[in-house]
């Protein structure tokens, strides 16, 4: 009977180095500018976004089906994010919020329709935002241009988004430490977000591509066992189906990003005033 | 019939300690599966009253699936620490 292989759900998530750069000395921190997987492929992403850019960007009146691709994605970010969200003041921060939707898009696609990238051993798919330090950056990046743009907008009276209004000063005391904390816990969950998502996506499908391989081993040892290529082939039709959900998954995954940069940039424009 | 040899098994306590660790936490998303059937369910309840009003509130519909999922998410994502972290 043949050997089994090893199931290994998090071996697809190791990063490892295709060009070994020196590492960038900035006043004491090293930083190690390596060409790892990773960053292949986000540059594959970002010339993938550039290629879209330069192929859709027209002014035709009557589109072809790239630039209603395009004008639809960007009807998504302007029309049924910005708009309805943070109304007129929305629109110089439109152009941030469409680089952000697309970006995670691009990224969270690429991993799931070039799959093809990962049979027979080939490593070449690989799951940007399922690494904790991409989607961190992301959030981070988010949350602290809102803050301090609250701060560069309204100054230091910024304070106040700690105090809800209408509220007594008596339960002021214990409810700022709260508002506090659930404010700066925003990018810890935006990054768990988007990670935890791509994560579990991959991990789930990783696992039943390793069932179909194991229960097809256990299948050709003859004899009754033969009976152990159903469930292999039912795992393979369940990949089908969380292949269709992970496609779902990721453009609903960068859409809730780019709503939630809205809402919290929302809160930060209409600060103290409704729309 | 023979006696057979008394074999002494070793248990590892840390191993299955992850394991049943894993197990319990990924229970946590009971609360998620249950907020996400609730959250819809209201969404489809409203819809089938007043289907013009219903498309008006697909984002909101959206964006709260996605907040609620994430603590599911969260449940999941400490559930593989606790199994592969070291």
């Amino acid at each position: 009977m043949a050997q089994q292989p090893a199931i290994e759900p998090m071996h697809q998530f190791m990063v490892h180095k295709i060009v070994d750069l020196p590492p960038v000395h900035i006043g004491g921190f090293a930083l190690d500018l390596s060409i790892t997987n990773s960053v292949v492929t986000m540059f594959a992403g970002a010339l993938i976004l550039i290629l879209f850019f330069v192929l859709t960007a027209r002014r035709e009146i009557v589109p072809n089906r790239g630039q209603a691709l395009a004008e639809s994605l960007y009807n998504i970010v302007d029309r049924v994010l910005v708009g309805p969200i943070i109304g007129r003041g929305g629109k110089p921060y439109v152009p941030y919020i469409f680089t952000l939707f697309l970006v995670i898009l691009v990224l969270n696609l690429m991993s799931g329709v070039l799959a093809i990238g990962n049979v027979g051993g080939l490593d070449l798919t690989f799951a940007v935002t399922a690494q904790l330090a991409v989607t961190a950056t992301l959030a981070v990046l988010t949350f602290f241009s809102v803050f301090i743009l609250g701060f560069v907008k309204h100054g230091p009276k910024f304070v106040g988004i700690f105090a809800p209004s209408g509220m007594p000063k008596v339960m002021l005391i214990f409810m700022v430490p709260i508002e506090m904390l659930s404010y700066f816990v925003r990018p810890v969950t935006l990054a768990m977000r988007l990670f935890g998502n791509m994560l579990g996506g991959h991990v789930v499908m990783s696992l039943f591509g390793s069932f179909v391989v194991a229960l097809g081993i256990v299948a050709l040892s003859g004899g009754v066992a033969t009976l152990a290529v159903i469930p292999s082939a039912l795992s393979f039709g369940m990949i089908v189906a969380l292949t269709g959900l992970e496609l779902v998954i990721a453009v609903l995954q960068a859409f809730v990003f780019a709503a939630l940069a809205t809402v919290y940039l929302n809160e930060v424009v209409n600060f103290g005033h409704g729309h | 019939m023979e006696p057979h040899a008394a074999v002494a098994t070793v248990i590892d306590f840390a191993k299955s300690a992850k394991l049943i660790g894993a197990g319990l936490a990924a229970m946590g998303m009971i609360g998620a599966g249950v907020g996400l059937g609730v959250l819809f369910g209201s969404y489809l309840q409203a819809a089938i009253r007043n289907p013009a009003g219903a498309a008006s509130q697909q984002t909101m519909l959206f964006l709260g699936m996605a907040l609620t999922e994430t603590m599911g998410l969260f449940a999941f994502v400490v559930s593989l620490i606790i199994l592969f972290g070291s």
